[in-house]
Formats: C-alpha cells, sequence, structure tokens
C-alpha cells in the first residue's frame, strides 16, 4: 500500500497548527506544507505593529522554529505555488511542472490584498503590507521627518499609521468613506480611534477617495479628485483583503466569497479541507456562515480539520475574537457585533483610553470592544456564549465586578 | 536552560529543556504540548496559553502584572495559581518547574 499522504496548500497560521494537531491527533502519514513565501510559518499580526518598528525579527515571529516540524516529519515546499488540483487523479500540479497525489489535500490558502485600482501604484515607495518580504522593502523608505500616507483606515493602516508616527514620520491617513475603520466597527469605536491618532499627531482625512499616485523616480504624491494632494516619501494602501479561492474554484469546489466548508472543515469534496481566512463556514453561535479574517478562525478551524482527517470529528463552534495594539491601546474584541440594536458603554470612552462597548440584541450580549479593559474582554466572551439576559445598569457601573454579571 | 515539566488536563507528561529568555507558553509551542493554543503569540491579548503554576513553584515564578492579572481573573476555570505562561520568562531560577494545564484554553 503506498504512504498515505497529506497535503496542505498555504504556509500561514492554519498550517503551522494542523501539522502538529494531525501529529497530536494520530495521523502517521506524510505531511506536506506548500508555500509560494520563502519563509516557515510566521504570524502575521506583527507585520504591522512589532516586525514593522523593528522590535522583533523574523526568527521572533516564527510560529514554530524548525525543530517542531523536523519532529513531527513535515516536508515544506517553500517559494512554490501549486498551479491545480486534479480531483480524479487526486493530485496537486506544482509550478515547476511537478504533480503529488494526495490522499488528504487542506487549503489554507489565506487572502490576497484588495488592489487599488489607480494609476501609480507601482511606483517605488508604494506598498502593500501581507507579507515580510512588503516589510522588508517598506522599511527602506521609513525616515525620520520623512512623509507617509496611509491609505485605507482599518486596523492594517492605522496600526501601521501608528508605528510609523512613533519612528518619527509625519503620517496621513487617507479614508474613502466618511469615517475609518467603517467596514468592521461601530461609529462610536470610529470616534474613539479617530480622536485618539489626532491626538497622537496623526493626520486623519475622510471622504479622500485616492485618484491617482505620482512621482518620479520615487513616489511624490497622493492625489484625491481635482483638488487635494498629500506629499509623500512613503504610501501604504490597506483597503482589505479577499479570501484566495482561485485554486479551489478552478478545482470545481463550491464557492461562495470563500472556499464553502461544513463544520468539520469538508469542502464540497470530502477528501479536500479548508481552514482559516479562505473559507466561508457555519457558526452556531450566530446561526449563518461567516468569513473570518483572524488568527483566531486559522488556528481553531485548522484544529478541527485535523481532527476530521485523524477519524475524530468536532464541529467548530468557536467564538471569533480578534485583537489590534496601537500606541499604548489593547482592543480585544469578541463575537460579531453585526445585528446589534443597542451599544451598551462601560467606562469613559469620551475623554479617557479605557473602556469597553458591549453590543446587544434584545438584551443579550453579541459582541464586545474591549479597549485597555481586559476583564471585560475575558467575562464579555463568557456573556456571549452563555446568552444571557444582561443587567444594564450593572454592566455601565464600573463599581459593579464584571464576574458579578454572570452569576 | 530549564527542565520545564506540563502536565495537562488528562494526567499527560511532558518534560521539556526550554532556553532562558524563551516564555514557558513558547516551551510548550516548541515542543507541541497539548493544551497551550498560544493565539496571539505572546501578545498577552487571548489567555489561550492559561496555566496553573504548581503551588511549590508559586511563590519562586513571581505575581501577574496588571493586563495579565485582569485577563486571569475572568478567565473560566481561573484559580489562585492561574498564570498566562506567554508572561513568564525562563531563568535558570525556574529549572525544574512544574506547570499544570486546563482542561480548555476557551
Amino acid at each position: 500500500m503506498t504512504k498515505q499522504n497529506c497535503i496542505i496548500v498555504g504556509a500561514g497560521h492554519a498550517a503551522a497548527q494542523l501539522v502538529t494537531s494531525l501529529r497530536q491527533q494520530g495521523w502517521e502519514g506524510a505531511i506536506s506544507v506548500m508555500g509560494d513565501e520563502y519563509f516557515l510559518p510566521y504570524h502575521r499580526p506583527p507585520l504591522s505593529k512589532d516586525y514593522l518598528s523593528g522590535r522583533k525579527s523574523i526568527d521572533d515571529i516564527l510560529i514554530r522554529p524548525p525543530a517542531v516540524y523536523e519532529k513531527a516529519r513535515v516536508r515544506f515546499g517553500l517559494g512554490l505555488r501549486v498551479e491545480a488540483i486534479n480531483r480524479t487523479d487526486k493530485t496537486v500540479l506544482l509550478d515547476d511542472g511537478e504533480s503529488i497525489s494526495y490522499q488528504k489535500l487542506v487549503l489554507t490558502t489565506g487572502s490576497h490584498v484588495r488592489k487599488l485600482p489607480v494609476p501609480g501604484t507601482d511606483l517605488p515607495g508604494v506598498f502593500y503590507l501581507r507579507a515580510i518580504r512588503d516589510v522588508e522593502q517598506i522599511k527602506g523608505f521609513i525616515g525620520h521627518g520623512k512623509k507617509a500616507v496611509i491609505i485605507g483606515g482599518g486596523y492594517i493602516g492605522l496600526e501601521t499609521a501608528a508605528v510609523l508616527k512613533q519612528l518619527g514620520m509625519h503620517v496621513t491617513v487617507l479614508e474613502a468613506m466618511d469615517r475609518v475603520l467603517q467596514r468592521v466597527t461601530t461609529e462610536e469605536i470610529s470616534a474613539f480611534y479617530t480622536r485618539v491618532h489626532m491626538e497622537e499627531g496623526i493626520e486623519i482625512v475622510t471622504n479622500a477617495a485616492v485618484s491617482s499616485i505620482e512621482g518620479g523616480k520615487n513616489v511624490q504624491k497622493a492625489v484625491c479628485g481635482d483638488d487635494q494632494e498629500f506629499a509623500a516619501d512613503l504610501i501604504i494602501i490597506g483597503i482589505g483583503i479577499s479570501p484566495a479561492t482561485e485554486l479551489a474554484e478552478a478545482a470545481g469546489l463550491d464557492i461562495d466569497d470563500g472556499i464553502l466548508v461544513n463544520e468539520f472543515a469538508r469542502t464540497s469534496d470530502p477528501d479536500i479541507l479548508a481552514a482559516g481566512d479562505c473559507t466561508k463556514h457555519y457558526n452556531p453561535i450566530y446561526d449563518r456562515h461567516v468569513r473570518l479574517e483572524s488568527v483566531q478562525n486559522a488556528v481553531d478551524q485548522a484544529t478541527i480539520a485535523a481532527g476530521t482527517i485523524c477519524g475524530k470529528p468536532k464541529p467548530y463552534n468557536a467564538l471569533p475574537w480578534f485583537w489590534s495594539d496601537q500606541f499604548d491601546i489593547k482592543l480585544q474584541i469578541a463575537g460579531l457585533s453585526t445585528g446589534f440594536d443597542q451599544v451598551v458603554v462601560r467606562g469613559d470612552m469620551a475623554n479617557g483610553r479605557s473602556f469597553a462597548a458591549f453590543y446587544l440584541q434584545e438584551g443579550r450580549i453579541l459582541a464586545v470592544d474591549a479597549i485597555n479593559k481586559p476583564k471585560e474582554f475575558m467575562m464579555g466572551k463568557q456573556l456571549i456564549t452563555a446568552k444571557v439576559e444582561v443587567d444594564q445598569a450593572k454592566l455601565t457601573d464600573e463599581a459593579v465586578p464584571m464576574k458579578e454579571l454572570l452569576s | 536552560m530549564a527542565l520545564i515539566k506540563y502536565i495537562e488536563h488528562n494526567g499527560t507528561e511532558h518534560e521539556v529543556h526550554v532556553e532562558n529568555g524563551l516564555s514557558v507558553m513558547q516551551g510548550a509551542v516548541d515542543n507541541m504540548v497539548d493544551g497551550i493554543v498560544a493565539e496571539c503569540g505572546g501578545a498577552c491579548s487571548c489567555a489561550t496559553c492559561h496555566c496553573y503554576v504548581d503551588e511549590a513553584w508559586f511563590d519562586k515564578v513571581g505575581a501577574a502584572k496588571e493586563v495579565e492579572q485582569d485577563m486571569i481573573e475572568c478567565a473560566a476555570e481561573s484559580k489562585p495559581t492561574s498564570r498566562l505562561s506567554c508572561q513568564i520568562k525562563v531563568t535558570d531560577e525556574l529549572d525544574g518547574l512544574v506547570v499544570h494545564l486546563p482542561e480548555s484554553q476557551y
């Protein structure tokens, strides 16, 4: 009998979790990971934080050191692309023409940055921020007193703005919508982050849709419409990501803004699984299909996929959570706020830098944005999954310990 | 370098050597110790590296700082000896350390 082979396409957070979970749960066959970057799986969140600032090195952000993969007998194919999946032969075709057979295939292909469809994005000094190589190039354009323009006021854009400001640059954030973080959070939180960034000396310009980027040898400015120009020595574009589904789509798997998987991380082909940013899956806590862009989802769904492959299936039912670090602010988000009918704030949102916003639907907590409020985040997670009706008077009263809300 | 013993909730023991300067969490991740998830990679943001320091070692390891303390206090299955293992730096003094892992990190 030929040896069983599990091929993992994509070498990010989900892959790093999968390989050890597969071994822990008893997979004895070969494990091969194919990645298009020349790095072992690394933590992506620090790219816009401690790795950009230089506080962490590549070794510091590797999810696991090489010795772990050696011990787990994992083979890596780095710097190569998988061109196609042949589901009839159960093989994958690599970009060098080689074809490898699998018994189980896991797609952990992650996501692609959304491209800004304007002229000038190919000028030197204009970057997206998604991978180590992006940050390495960006570092060559950072300089004390120089001007940075960030296109896109999402979490990546704001985190990057915070780091560049701390490195002594003049920073302007251009947001096309009428507030930052519009796609991902509420007006209250957008207003808070706008205030903080302005307090820190960052200029935020909303309703600023960039129409072109101009320059000569290097980038010189971002242009919005007819009259607004923003001088720049460095431009970073962070306008969101889209799931990397091409491979799955070409193979005829079911897709709907993400590779559709069931609660066991299986795609519409039982021998092909998927995990992480590239998937869309059913979440029982919110009773709907979701696509999540988060480490939590990559790690938890990969663990589920490993269980399914090893014949120990467990349904995926984790509570989504996210985090963002900017300046002295630790934001921890638990749950998904879509569908809330009320916002309850605990702490001083208007002046301070420590509060929690709870999003309620019919008196029950759907989600919490906790800003320098770890207790509210931790208890919030429990309150969301318990689905209890909360006492709002207690929730807004900081003198009442969070623990009392669950009793 | 310190020898650290991780004891999973089901009793499975892992004894591993961890270099000074690394965290107790990293020691677990580097040695495939089940029961430490460490989603945030050591940023003290997730509490999925929760452990109980063995009573005999608790004083030597020391108390948690404010943010960590807040996270622990409101973690499920919190105990007086709870710590987040990403916040415990390994030193020679911790040679022989024993930590117990909770049933779940969620």
